[in-house]
């Protein structure tokens, strides 16, 4: 190394060089790879929606699959749909004070600390205009993460069509058994509420394994050994999710719209019997 | 370049940054919890390791000395952000489990150790090569440990089943011990102890040798 490299010239014009040229390359591989980068997240979090609802096909791509979802927006607080597709990012929303509200102790059973005012929801709409299946996101804190997942009802809004979790940091091999394949199997066709004028979920995960036989199995998941906290984690976040603090005003407000429309069918039916008898 | 293969086998067994030097040890206990992670993370620490030597060594002669570190630190740090995106864009799925593995590359004192000693001093291409020899060396202890964690904590192997567990109704009870860091720390003691019973001259000296003890009557 010759000592003219030391000179304070030779210094600057090297660093000044090097960093020119390291940031040029550094910033050429962000923005080229964005799209590419925007395209891998969009098909996470779609396959994350399609897998929470079992809707799995391997000959389709995710996209053809994704295309008979349809996203909404609710006002967690009225239950109604709003217009608002910059509010699909949740998690954003929870750490923005303008767009959420800070839940205080008693009512922050699933210690997610602040609430998004919207959330969004998917929906599998049927030829009929009915919900086939409805897809809400939920997340809550376990024993050492939050949570954040899927899951899906079928179209009586109380029947549990999927579950699925896409992001944790459970303990490998106990709490992280919640993405075990047979354990979420075991959520499909149980009940969440006890009848439909409750709107707090009697669905909960217990110690041990279910009984089917006895009264009540079809709101008990069988525990998960050695993850007892993980559990009572899942259990709070369905408690609050699917509760007065979550989802029940827009359950409701569908079971209303679906109660009209019924009775209009009736009607129609009625009217078609009728016609026929003349 | 007589001694090319040389340069790339020496570090795999002989002087492996990690067995030997005890170098990169934080990463190896985090992303070895399946074949997947450390396979990638081999690439990309191949990639960091050959391509900052080449770089490093291309200007060996123009680097101002006393700015000699942190012109390494530069360019090895665009190299691993660089090596992000592009997993982030190829690979989406490893890069969210390797996470902030793949920025921490910066601080793997494997790459720095490297360009300090190796490419300061030699032509860019034996450099570059023996960039690859170190990653490679320490993609194997990777591959290693990422074994028997894989195997004997998920009963699996690159994510094929292997033993069936019994949560899965199969027979295996997993080692749950396995998947969590700590077990990494045996496993490369297992391995460090194995190479240097094969190569004795890697044993060191002990720094201390204990005295004698002194007799009650002497005093």
């Amino acid at each position: 190394m010759s000592s003219n490299n030391d000179s304070i010239k030779k210094t600057v014009t090297v660093a000044v060089v090097l960093c020119v040229v390291c940031s040029v390359v550094v910033s050429a591989a962000a923005v080229l790879l964005k799209p590419m980068q925007q395209y891998n997240m969009d098909q996470d979090r779609k396959s994350n929606i399609l897998r929470a609802a079992g809707i799995t096909d391997p000959s389709k791509t995710v996209d053809e699959l994704f295309s008979q979802i349809t996203t909404r927006i609710v006002d967690i607080n009225t239950g109604e749909f709003v217009d608002a597709p910059e509010a699909e990012d949740f998690r954003r929303a929870a750490g923005d004070p303008s767009r959420s509200v800070a839940l205080d102790r008693r009512t922050d059973i699933a210690s997610i600390k602040r609430q998004p005012n919207l959330m969004p929801v998917y929906m599998v709409e049927s030829d009929a205009g009915g919900i086939e299946t409805l897809i809400l996101p939920v997340y809550g804190y376990g024993l050492w993460s939050t949570m954040y997942g899927f899951l899906a009802l079928e179209g009586d809004l109380n029947t549990v069509a999927g579950l699925g979790f896409y992001e944790h940091a459970e303990t490998p091999g106990l709490g992280g058994e919640i993405d075990n394949p047979s354990w979420k199997a075991s959520w499909i066709g149980k009940q969440i509420y006890p009848n439909v004028e409750t709107t707090q979920p009697a669905l909960r995960v217990v110690k041990g394994s279910v009984d089917p036989s006895l009264a009540g199995a079809e709101h008990r998941i069988d525990g998960l050994a050695g993850a007892t906290l993980t559990a009572n984690g899942v259990t709070n976040m369905i408690q609050f999710w699917l509760g007065e603090t979550g989802y029940a005003p827009l359950i409701a407000n569908l079971r209303a719209k679906t109660a009209v429309e019924d009775v209009q069918l009736n009607d129609d039916a009625a009217e078609l019997d009728s016609a026929e008898e003349v | 370049m007589s001694n090319t293969k040389e340069i790339v086998i020496t570090p795999i067994f002989k002087n492996n940054p990690i067995a030997l030097q005890v170098l990169g040890v934080c990463s190896a206990l985090a992303v070895t919890t399946n074949m997947n992670n450390a396979v990638v993370m081999t690439l990309a620490v191949m990639a960091v390791a050959a391509f900052s030597n080449l770089f490093v060594s291309m200007i060996r002669s123009h680097i101002p000395s006393n700015i000699r570190i942190i012109v390494q630190m530069t360019i090895i740090a665009s190299l691993v952000i660089v090596v992000d995106q592009i997993l982030k864009a190829v690979a989406y799925d490893v890069s969210k489990q390797l996470s902030v593995f793949v920025g921490l590359i910066i601080t793997n004192c494997i790459v720095l150790g490297r360009a300090e000693a190796f490419a300061m001093k030699n032509p860019p291409l034996p450099s570059f090569i023996d960039g690859l020899g170190n990653g490679l060396g320490y993609g194997m202890v990777l591959l290693f440990v990422a074994f028997f964690r894989e195997l004997l904590g998920a009963g699996s192997l690159f994510g094929f089943e292997i033993l069936p567990l019994v949560t899965n109704g199969g027979w295996y009870y997993s080692n749950g011990m396995l998947l969590l860091p700590p077990s990494a720390f045996f496993l490369i003691g297992i391995l460090i102890w194995a190479i240097r019973t094969w190569y004795p001259e890697q044993v060191e000296k002990p720094e201390f040798v204990i005295a004698p003890n002194t007799s009650k009557e002497a005093v």
